[in-house]
Parts: C-alpha cells; structure tokens; sequence
C-alpha cells in the first residue's frame, strides 16, 4: 500500500490494514474449510441421498456469531477512526477554495481582504505540520478532490460547498487524482500538493499574490503582445497584463509551476510550445481549442510564459 | 438411476395432452408461443449472447489498459465501451439470465403447467430483447451511452452531454423496467397460485425463495429508477430542473434515487443464483441442506435489508457522519445473513459426501470467490478506508468478485446442471473441468490485482493511465487473467454446442435430484406433467430413501386435467388445490406489444412526437386486443 | 383434494379475491404505489435542500384543487356501487355506475388542466415547476389510463360479459380506480396541504 505522509491518511491507512488482515483471514478461513470439506467425504459416484443430523452448530457459530464478533469489532475501529480524522488537531490557518473543471483544478488561496486573495491552478502548496482547510466546488460536474498520501476522498459538487482538511506530516510532492468520472479526460485530471516548511510557504504565497512582472526584454514583450491580442486572453488570466479570461487556468505565475496542463506534462519549454502549438493532440477533448498562431509567435509566447516565475 | 420413477404417462394420454398444449411449429409458433420453456430457453440464450457483448468490450478495455498511455481507443470509444460494459451486464446480462434459469424451472419445480400470466411472460421477453436492441442501437450512430452505469447528474444533462448517448440511457432502462416489472409480478403471482398441492412455503426449493424475494424487490426498487431516469429524460428532453442545482433541483436527488434502486438491485441479481446454489450444493453432497430454515430467513432478511443501505455508495459525497455512520453499520449487518448462507453450505459439504461433478466444481469456486467480494464490500463500509478506495480499482475488484462469483459462477454451474434437463444431453465432464479451472484461475489472476491496482491510488474509469506509478505490472496481469477467463468462458460454449450433438444421454434425473424438474422427461414435454404431482415434503424424489417420517409426495397420480389448457390453482401459504384455472392459448399480442413500445420509444429519442403517438396509439389497441376475451364469455364459465 | 376425480369437482377459473388476475392486479399497484412514493420523496428532498422559500411561489391555492378532490373521491365511491351491482348481478346498476364515474373523471382531468392554465409557473422556471407538472401529470396519466379501462368494461358491460358470477375485470378496475384516488389523496395533502403547515 502507499506510503502515508497525511495526518488523516495514515490513520485510514492502518484502519486499511486491520481490516484487510481480518478479511484475508476469514478468506482463507472459509476457503480452507471449503477445501477440507470438499477433500475429506469426496465420493466418485452419487450416493444414496442421506441425512446425517447436526451442522446447524456451524450455522449458530460462524455464521451467527463469530461475524457478529468481528464485525462489532471491526465498526468500533471505523467509529473511532472517523472521529480521529474528522477535525484537525488545531484550527487550521490556511484555508483553500478548489474549483473543479473539465479537466482541470483551480486554487484560491482565501483571505479576508479581496487583494490578498492568490489564484493559481492544479498545484497546491501548503505548510508542513499544520492542517490546512479545503473548501470544495465545482464549476461544472462532480469531481473528487483526492490526494492519496494525505487523505480521502471528497467530491465537488454543484449546489454544495464541501470542507475537509489536510495535514501534511513532512515535506514532499504528493500527487492527486481526480476521483470521480467527469467526462472525457477524467483520466488526465491530476493535480500535486507541494508541502513545504512555513516561511518557504508564506514566501511562495507572497510571490503568488503579485501581478506578473514587466517583461525583461523585447521578445518576451512581444510575446505578451501576441498573448493579450490572440485568443488566449479570452481564456486565461495573466494579472498585471490585459489577459483577463477565466475560463482557463490563471497563468499569472506559471513559469514557477512544475507541471502543465492538470499534471499531464513537465512544465519545460518543449512541452509548453508542444501544448499551445496543439492542446488537442496531448489531450484530447480538452477544453483549450488549438489557437492558430505562427511559429514565431508561438515561441514569443512560450517566451513570455516562461517569464512568468 | 436409483430413483422415483419418473411420471411417463399412457401414450393416449401424452398425445391429448400434447395436441392441447404444444405450440404449432412455423412463424407463428415462433412469436407466438407462450411455452414457458421455450420463453426461458430465450431469455438464456439472449442474457447468454450479452454477457459475451458486454465481455468482448471489457477485452477490449482491457487491452486498452494493458500498458500505460496506450492510444488504442479515444477517450470518448473507451466511455462509451465501460459504461455500456456496465449497463450490458447487470441490466441485460445478469438480471434476465436467472429470469431465463427461473422461468424454465419454476413451473417444473413447482409441479405446474405454465406460469401464472404466460401471455405477460412471452412479453416480459420482447420487452427486454427490444430493451437490449434498443440500447445498442445506440452504436450504430456512435452515441452510447457514456457516463458510466450509474449516470452521475449532471454530466448526464444535456448541456455536459449533448449527444443522443443519455436519452438511449434514460429511455431503454425505463423501457427494460417494464420488462422485468412484469416479470416479477408474474414470479409472485406464480407462487402463491400455481404450486403442486401440499408444496407449503416451508417446501419450497431455496432457488424459489431467492426469486421470490428478488421479484417482491424489484416491486419496490424499480420505480426508483424508472423516476430517475423520467426525470433526467425530462430534464434533457424539456429544459426540466431536477438535477440542475441553480434552479432549485440538486445532483443528489439523482444519486439517492439510483442507489436507492441500485443496492437491493445488486441483492437481486444474485439472491436467485445462491438459491441456485443451495439447492445444488445438496444434490452433490447427497443430503438435504443443512438449515433449510435459516437459509430461506437470511434469503429474505437479505432482500429486506438491501433496502437501508444505499448511501455506502455517497460516502464521500460530504454527507453528515451521522448518516454515513448509520449506513456503515447496515452494510455490516447485511453481511451476517449472507454469512448464515455461506456456513449452511460449509455445514452441507462436511455432513455430506460430495461428488466432484463440474456443477460441484463451480460451486465450491462460486463460495470461495463470494467470499472474497462479500469481505472486501465490508472493508468497504468502513467509511475512512472507503474515502481512500471508493472510485478505485479496489472498487472495481469488488463488485466483479460478487458479481463474476456469485453470478458467472452459479450460472455455469446451473448450465452444466440444467441444461441436461432442457436438451436432454450432458455436458462432458473432462471439458467441463478445463472449463471450471481456466475460469477460476483466470479470474482470480484477473481480478485479485485489481484490489492491488486500487490500494496503489488507480482511480476507475480512466481510459489510460501515466507510467511510473507503480500501476503497470498489475493491469498487465489483469489483462492476462482477463483474457484466461474470457478463453474460460469459451471452452464452456464449445461443450454447449458440443453436447448438444455427441452429449451422452441424460434421462430424466441424471443427478439423482431431489426436486420436481427432475421427475419429467428430459427434455420435459410441453405439458410438463402428465398428472398433476401431489408433494409431501421437501424433497419429493428423495423421500423414501431418506424415509423420513412424515407425508410421501405423489407423482405418478394426479388429476389429469384434458379439457384445454388447464393446471390447477392453489391457496397462497398452505397449497390446498382450490380451483382448475384455464390457461390462455398462444398468442401474437405480446409480440406486437413490445413492437409498438419499441417504436413509441424511438420517437420519444428522437423528439418524433407523430412516431410516439403512431406508436402510443398501437400500444393502446394492442392491451385493449390482449386483454378482450377470446373464448365467448358465457361458455369459460362453468 | 389430488385424486382426478377430486380435481373434477374443483371449481374452474373460481375468480373472487384470490383469483390470479387479482393478484396481478394488486401487484402492479403495490409497484405503481412505490413509484409515487418516490416521486413524493423527490419533491420532499428538493423541498428540504431549497435555499429560500418552498415552494417558491407560495402553496399552490385551493379554489380548484380542493373542489377536484372532492370529485374524485366521489368518483371512487360511484365506481364501488358499479361494482357491488353487479356483484349482485345488477347489469343495470354495474352501467350507470360505470358512465358516471367516467363522467367524474373526465371532469376531474378538465378542471385539472384548467388548473394548469392558471398556474403562475411552467416546468421550465425551476425544479418546483419540474417537480409539481411532473408529478401531478404523472397522476393524472393515471387518472386517464383508469378511464380507458373504465371505457372498456363498459362496453364489455354493455355486450353483457359480466354477472355475478363473473366480473373479475370490473372488480380490478375498482381497485385501480380507489388506487388512482388514494394516489390522488397522497399528491394532495403534499403538494397543496403540507407547504401549509410545514
Ligand atoms: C453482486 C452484487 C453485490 C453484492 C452481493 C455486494 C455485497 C456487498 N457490498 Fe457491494 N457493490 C456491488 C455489488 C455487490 N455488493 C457493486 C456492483 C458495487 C459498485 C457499484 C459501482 O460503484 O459501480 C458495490 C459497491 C459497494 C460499496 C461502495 C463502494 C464505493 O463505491 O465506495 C460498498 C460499501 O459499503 C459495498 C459493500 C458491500 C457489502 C457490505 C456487501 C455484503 O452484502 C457482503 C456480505 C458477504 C460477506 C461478508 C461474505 C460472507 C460472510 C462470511 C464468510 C462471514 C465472515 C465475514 C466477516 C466477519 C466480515 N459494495
Ligand atoms: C455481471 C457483471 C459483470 C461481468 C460478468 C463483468 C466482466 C468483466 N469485466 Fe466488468 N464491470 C461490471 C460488471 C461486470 N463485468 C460493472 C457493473 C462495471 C462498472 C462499470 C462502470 O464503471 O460504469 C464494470 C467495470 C469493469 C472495468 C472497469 C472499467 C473502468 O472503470 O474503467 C473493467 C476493467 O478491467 C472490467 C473488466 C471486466 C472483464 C475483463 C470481465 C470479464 O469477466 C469478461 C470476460 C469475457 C467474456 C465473458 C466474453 C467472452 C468472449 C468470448 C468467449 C469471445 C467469443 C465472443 C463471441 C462469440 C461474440 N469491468
Ligand atoms: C477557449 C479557451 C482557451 C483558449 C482560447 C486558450 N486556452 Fe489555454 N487553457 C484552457 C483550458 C480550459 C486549459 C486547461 C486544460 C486542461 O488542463 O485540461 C488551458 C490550459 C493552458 C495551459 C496549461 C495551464 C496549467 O497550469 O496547466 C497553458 C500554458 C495555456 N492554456 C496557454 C494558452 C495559450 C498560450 C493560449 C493562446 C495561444 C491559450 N491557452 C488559449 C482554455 C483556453
Ligand atoms: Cu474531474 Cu474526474
Ligand atoms: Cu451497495
């Protein structure tokens, strides 16, 4: 089974293990018992039929009581557990909105104050040793937010406002999936959480809340130009420039994101020009159309992407 | 064979009888005939036919999965091929094949003539060949149905899902609930009106408690999803707001509604198959089942229960831990009956002297791998752990351990079991061995990686997955043990069609079993009994062996009832012969009956409003032309 | 009771309540019966998820609905005394019963499209809409299968098939109709009364 690095996680990881061992004891039980029986009377031919009396202390035993036993048990172990991972050990200081879309996560990371409020998309950095609280919706169909190493799973979906929380008990990337069917590339909808020490958190929260830098040279200016005029601008944001779509990822920072396109593909400049040049072909069904743009273009704007720390 | 023997009437008896009751061969017997055998040989043959639709799709999934990011099939063919895997599977497959076992045997077993409603019988079969051509007509324009079996809103609305893919969802499950509604009405009615006198409930064979309590089931379950499926129909058709969250309607309602159906129906499509199984774990054990009453209770107790436990489905919906706690713990109290069930057949196989005939072989596979679904559905209920795997392929394993092992497996055995009855032939031995271990081997090689694959975070329904995961190896397994079961399920059709020509002749009871379909011919003749079977105890044909105290069953003298189309009627609990009922003759309304639902539903798929009247008009004229008497009034009357 | 001779002296196609077509009959209202409690169901979740008022827009008012009612239920008791007529083999009584309770339900249906037209609020403004044309023309498909059948035993009745011996379809078709109005009874108070006092 995976290794487990969430406080909520592990807990169901070792509720997982008891119960898988209870149930491949009773497998084995019964399948032995089936073995034993089957061997020891075996007959070649159809005998006369006959009653021999008793059996019915089988049916009292382990059809009766032993499950009851062990199922009692086994509930009393899920209840507590559940208790365990329902709330987190402190109040959680970091609160997260994720928003569900065909095929992809959007992150904001919430504060009173509109202007502190930091957008990003399918990567999730929180600060290791403290539970963070998830606030989940969807902008479309149900999805489930779910990252196997730190918890279960909890869906999104429209009409609800769903809150769990996440505790991440050392450093690392742990990758999530989407949990639940939602169309044509459910399957490529992943997502990573990147657990990291506070201050390094609070300082990649900070960097996320800025606009966008002013281009450093010409040709990334250029690039910006052919973003904001095209129609990547109807589609996604990049704050500090005229790009104010929504209805695709918040590009404003992504040059400082390991992967694109949900956790499909390395975030480097082959695969980016790759994904803008034809989205359709990495992953079809995909909500990006294919944007004609001239070769030229396309790596002023892979330029001007990668620009964007 | 050391047994009663078998009713074989005075040849002027059989030819009366068969002039009465054998349907007239051509055409018109063909759509006609209301032959409960003939009816329940079709639905064998037609379930037969979708379980190997439904299993070349999943080989081609599975083919898909073999190795990560394989481009084989688009995103959209691999959707399109898992659900309508699903759907083909527990709708058309698992459910109609044991209607198939039980229309066959119940009137047999039961020491009748027919069912209670041949006519609604031979249209409960239209009906669900009409269903399962009219769901996979859908792939003739390349739009079926593609979210899943259970159709989570709001994918399914038409603005996630614009295509025709859902209303063939929609409309052909609602048009199949017709089909099995009637069905079980039918079974119900049956039972408590057409038995052998002194068959009381507490003589009834297992397998008939099992379809009794999957019928009286799908009474109330059904119309859970027939609304839900009017409902999203409506809301896709007619711009109606029920599943669509900013009008007022919620994506819940949907998957409450489902499940409220979807969980007793798992119970139904398996409830007749372990009935099956203990009345056929007996038979090869040479001795009455052990804890006849406490098998026949955990039947019903299981059918009953089935109803309070649906939300383990939405544990991860965000739903209260008040709510998720309750349905945890039914879903583990649901498990001690079945356990009842499983420890009655250990108890037969030790006081018995079992015989390692193939209906025994799967048998004894059938308990094994029940088991291992039923504990990996409780590991399951735990609602924590359940956060982690539901959706996964521990899921997956899950429910193909129940379904394959408590469904697959006891239909084989009642194949190797049954058909000798209905074809008169055996089915070879040797093969039927080969036949037992590349299933079970392959399945279990196929399968068991599946539990695996999920613990190592493999979400289902992904139509490829990345490498390095950790999820390789596994799925190639399971292609492999995929493909083993699927050569498993082939070596049983060549020794189907084997026996059918060289099969060694079975004669009436070639397992020496103890019920009433073992004492007719095999095949039985039209009229099943010569003379109406009189049953003194459980077992009618092992009595005098057994000789217990007690009444003896009569099965060599009985009324013979000449006068037309006749069986005897019966009160509900205590079966005291009360009345002659006339039974109808053959007749073309059903079939033509199905026909115009096909056509009304065609037009409601595709917004045809002319076409739905045409054919609503038809529908009326043809019930109104069923149910007017054919026979002048006066005279049916004594 | 199992000797030929015995079966001989067993009445044939008996009828009465036991009767296999009354069996039918009462299972297909038993499945009927649970497919309005969902429906029923469905109206009381949605209620219960509402944000904001339920039903939106206000109870849905009497003038007509309560009047409807008391027609129906009137209705059921015409379509008994057809019924127990001819239980006591009163052709005459069996048809003038049977015409009026197809009156009733005709009218029933009129006013309840007339309600209809009243309404406000289509299928289309929101899931209450959906939810209250639904169900209420979910039961009144019913109330106008009810009439079909009552259509037909009436001519049935008219050519004479049925006597005091004989009327198993009359005897169904009453037990569909009082299902029909039970049915109705059960719509009523949920949809008209329970906002009320809910
Ligand atoms: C053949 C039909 C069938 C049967 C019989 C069962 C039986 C059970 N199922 Fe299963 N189930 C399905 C078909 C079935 N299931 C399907 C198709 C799905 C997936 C639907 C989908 O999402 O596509 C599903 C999914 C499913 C879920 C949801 C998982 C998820 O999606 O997150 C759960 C959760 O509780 C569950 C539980 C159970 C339980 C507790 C039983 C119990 O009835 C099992 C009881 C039996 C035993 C326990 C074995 C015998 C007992 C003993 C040998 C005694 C000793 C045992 C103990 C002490 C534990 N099932
Ligand atoms: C009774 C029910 C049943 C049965 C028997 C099966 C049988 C099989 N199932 Fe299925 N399965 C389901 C019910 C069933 N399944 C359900 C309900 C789902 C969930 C769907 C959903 O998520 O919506 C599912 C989902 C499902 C998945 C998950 C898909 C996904 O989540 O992405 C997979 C993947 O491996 C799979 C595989 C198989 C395989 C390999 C078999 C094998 O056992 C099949 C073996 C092959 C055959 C039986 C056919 C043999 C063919 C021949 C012999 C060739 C000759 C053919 C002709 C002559 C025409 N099934
Ligand atoms: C019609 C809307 C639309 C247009 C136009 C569009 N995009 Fe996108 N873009 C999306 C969506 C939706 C996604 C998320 C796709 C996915 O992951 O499934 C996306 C993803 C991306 C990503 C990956 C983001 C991440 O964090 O994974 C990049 C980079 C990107 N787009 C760049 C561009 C560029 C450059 C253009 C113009 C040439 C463009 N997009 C035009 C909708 C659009
Ligand atoms: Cu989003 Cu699956
Ligand atoms: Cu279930």
């Amino acid at each position: 089974m995976l290794g487990f690095h969430g406080v909520a996680g592990s807990r169901e990881a070792v509720l997982g293990w008891v119960l898988l061992v209870v149930a491949m004891i009773v497998t084995l039980v019964v399948s032995l018992l089936v073995l034993a029986g089957a061997w020891r009377g075996r007959t070649s031919e159809l005998l006369p039929p006959q009653r021999t009396g008793g059996g019915l202390r089988w049916i009292v035993i382990g059809g009766i009581i032993v499950p009851t036993v062990i199922l009692a048990a086994v509930f009393v172990l899920t209840m507590v557990t559940q208790a365990a991972v329902a709330a987190p050990s402190a109040p959680p200081t970091v609160t997260v909105q994720i928003t569900g879309h065909q095929w992809w996560w959007e992150v904001h990371y919430l504060d009173r104050s509109p202007s502190r409020i930091a957008v990003t998309a399918n990567e999730i950095h929180i600060p290791v040793g403290q539970p963070v609280r998830f606030e989940l919706v969807t902008g479309d169909v149900i999805h489930s937010f779910w990252i196997p190493e730190l918890g279960g799973k909890t869906d999104l979906i429209p009409g609800q406002r769903n809150v769990m929380w996440l505790e991440a008990d050392s450093a690392g990337v742990y990758r999530g999936q989407c949990g639940e069917y939602c169309g044509t590339q459910h399957a490529k909808m992943a997502m990573s959480v990147i657990a990291e020490p506070a201050g390094k958190f609070n300082q990649w929260l900070v960097l996320q809340r800025q606009p966008a830098a002013a281009p450093p040279d010409p040709d990334v200016a250029a690039g910006e130009r052919v973003f904001a005029s095209s129609a990547c601008a109807l589609c996604h944001t990049v704050r500090g420039t005229l790009a104010g779509g929504r209805l695709g990822p918040d590009l404003t920072h992504l040059a400082g994101r390991r992967t694109i396109a949900a956790g499909m593909l390395p975030n480097t400049r082959g695969n980016l020009a790759g994904w803008i040049a034809n989205p359709q072909a990495l992953k079809p069904g995909s909500l990006m159309p294919v944007v004609p743009l001239r070769a030229t273009e396309l790596l002023a704007v892979v330029a001007f992407l990668q620009s964007l720390e | 064979m050391a047994t009663t023997a078998p009713a074989v009437p005075a040849p002027s008896l059989h030819e009366k009888l068969l002039r009465i009751w054998e349907t007239p061969p051509g055409l018109f017997g063909v759509l006609a005939t209301v032959d409960h055998k003939k009816i329940g040989k079709r639905y064998l043959a037609t379930a037969f036919l979708f379980l190997l639709l439904g299993g070349l799709e999943a080989a081609v999934m599975r083919a898909q999965l073999a190795r990560p990011d394989q481009h084989l099939l688009t995103p959209e063919a691999y959707n399109q091929l898992f659900s309508m895997h699903g759907i083909t599977m527990i709708f058309l497959y698992a459910s109609p094949i044991l209607s198939g076992f039980s229309n066959y045997i119940w009137p047999l077993i039961l020491g009748s003539r027919d069912m209670a409603f041949p006519r609604l019988n031979a249209f409960s079969y239209w009906v669900f060949l009409v269903s399962g051509i009219f769901l996979y007509s859908s792939f003739l324009i390349g739009q079926a149905p593609d979210r899943g079996w259970f159709a989570y809103a709001p994918m399914t609305g038409s603005t996630y899902s614009p295509g025709l893919n859902m209303d063939f969802y929609a409309l052909g499950l609602i048009l199949l609930t017709i089909s099995t509604t009637v069905g079980a009405i039918n079974f119900i009615t049956t039972l408590f009106r057409l038995r052998a006198p002194g068959m009381s409930v507490n003589r009834l064979p297992i397998f008939v408690w099992g379809t009794l309590t999957t019928s009286f089931s799908m009474l109330f379950a059904l119309p859970a999803l027939t609304v839900a499926c009017v409902m999203l129909y409506f809301d896709r058709r007619f711009g109606m707001h029920f599943f669509d969250a900013s009008t007022g309607g919620h994506p819940m309602l949907w998957q409450h509604l489902f499940w409220i159906f979807g969980h007793p129906w798992v119970y139904i499509i398996v409830l007749p198959a372990m009935g099956l199984m203990s009345d056929l774990i007996p038979t090869f054990c040479r001795r009455p089942l052990v804890g006849y009453t406490y098998v026949a209770l955990a039947t019903v107790a299981t059918g009953i229960l089935g109803f309070g436990v649906w939300v383990h489905h939405m544990f991860s919906t965000g739903l209260p831990a008040m709510s998720t706690d309750f349905f945890s713990a039914a879903s583990m109290v649901i498990s001690i009956p079945s356990a009842v069930a499983v420890f009655a057949w250990l108890a037969t196989i030790w006081h018995g002297r079992p015989v390692m005939r193939t209906p025994f072989l799967f048998a004894a596979g059938f308990i094994v791998l029940f088991v291992i679904g039923g504990v990996s559905g409780v590991v399951t209920a735990a609602v924590p752990f359940d956060w982690q795997v539901t959706d996964t392929y521990f899921i997956v394993a899950h429910l193909h351990y129940v379904l394959v092992g408590i469904n697959v497996f006891p239909v084989i055995a009642g194949f190797y079991f049954w058909l000798p009855k209905m074809t008169g032939r055996l089915l070879d031995e040797r093969l039927g061995r080969w036949n037992f271990w590349t299933m079970f081997i392959g399945f279990n090689l196929g399968f068991f990686p599946m539990h695996i694959a999920g613990l190592l975070g493999m979400p289902r329904r992904v139509y490829t997955y990345p490498a390095g995961l950790g999820w390789d190896t596994v799925n190639l397994i399971s292609t492999i043990g995929s493909y083993l079961f699927a050569i498993g399920v082939l070596l049983f059709l060549i020794n189907v069609f084997w026996s059918l020509r060289r099969g060694r002749v079975a004669g009436p009871n070639p397992w020496d079993g103890p019920t009433l379909e073992w004492a007719v011919s095999s095949p039985p003749p039209a009229y099943n009994f010569a003379l109406l079977p009189t049953v003194g105890s459980r077992h009618p044909l092992w009595e005098e062996r057994l000789n217990e105290p007690g009444s003896r069953s009569r099965i060599t003298e009985g009324p013979a009832l000449v006068e037309g189309r006749e069986t005897l009627g019966v009160s509900p609990l205590d079966a005291q012969a009360n009345e002659v009922l006339t039974m109808p003759e053959d007749s073309l309304y059903p079939f033509f009956l199905a026909l115009s639902l096909l056509v009304t539903f065609y037009g409601l798929l595709t917004g045809a409003w002319a076409l739905a009247i045409v054919g609503g008009v038809l529908v009326l004229v043809m019930t109104v032309g069923w149910l007017w008497p054919s026979a002048p009034v006066e005279e049916a009357s004594p | 009771m199992t000797t030929a001779a015995a079966a001989q002296r067993l009445p044939v196609d008996a009828g009465g309540p036991g009767a296999t077509g009354a069996w039918g009959m009462i299972l297909l209202i038993v499945t009927e019966a649970s497919l309005f409690v969902y429906l029923l169901f469905s109206y009381f979740y949605l209620g219960s998820m509402a944000r904001g008022s339920w039903p939106p827009s206000g109870p849905p008012e009497l003038r007509l609905a309560l009047p409807n009612t008391i027609i129906l239920l009137v209705s059921s008791t015409t379509m008994w005394w057809a019924d127990a007529g001819i239980r006591a083999g009163r052709q005459g009584r069996l048809r003038l019963g049977l015409l009026v309770t197809l009156a009733l339900g005709v009218v029933f249906l009129a006013i309840q499209l007339a309600e209809y037209r009243g309404k406000q609020f289509t299928p289309h403004t929101n899931a209450y809409g959906s939810l209250f044309y639904t169900i209420t023309g979910f039961h009144m498909a019913h109330v106008a299968v009810g009439l079909i059948m009552i259509l037909v035993i009436s001519v049935r009745g008219g050519l004479g098939h049925f006597s005091e011996r004989r009327h198993l379809a009359v005897t169904n078709v009453t037990w569909y109709w009082h299902f029909v109005d039970v049915v109705w009874l059960a719509v009523f108070t949920s949809l008209y009364l329970s906002p009320r006092f809910l």
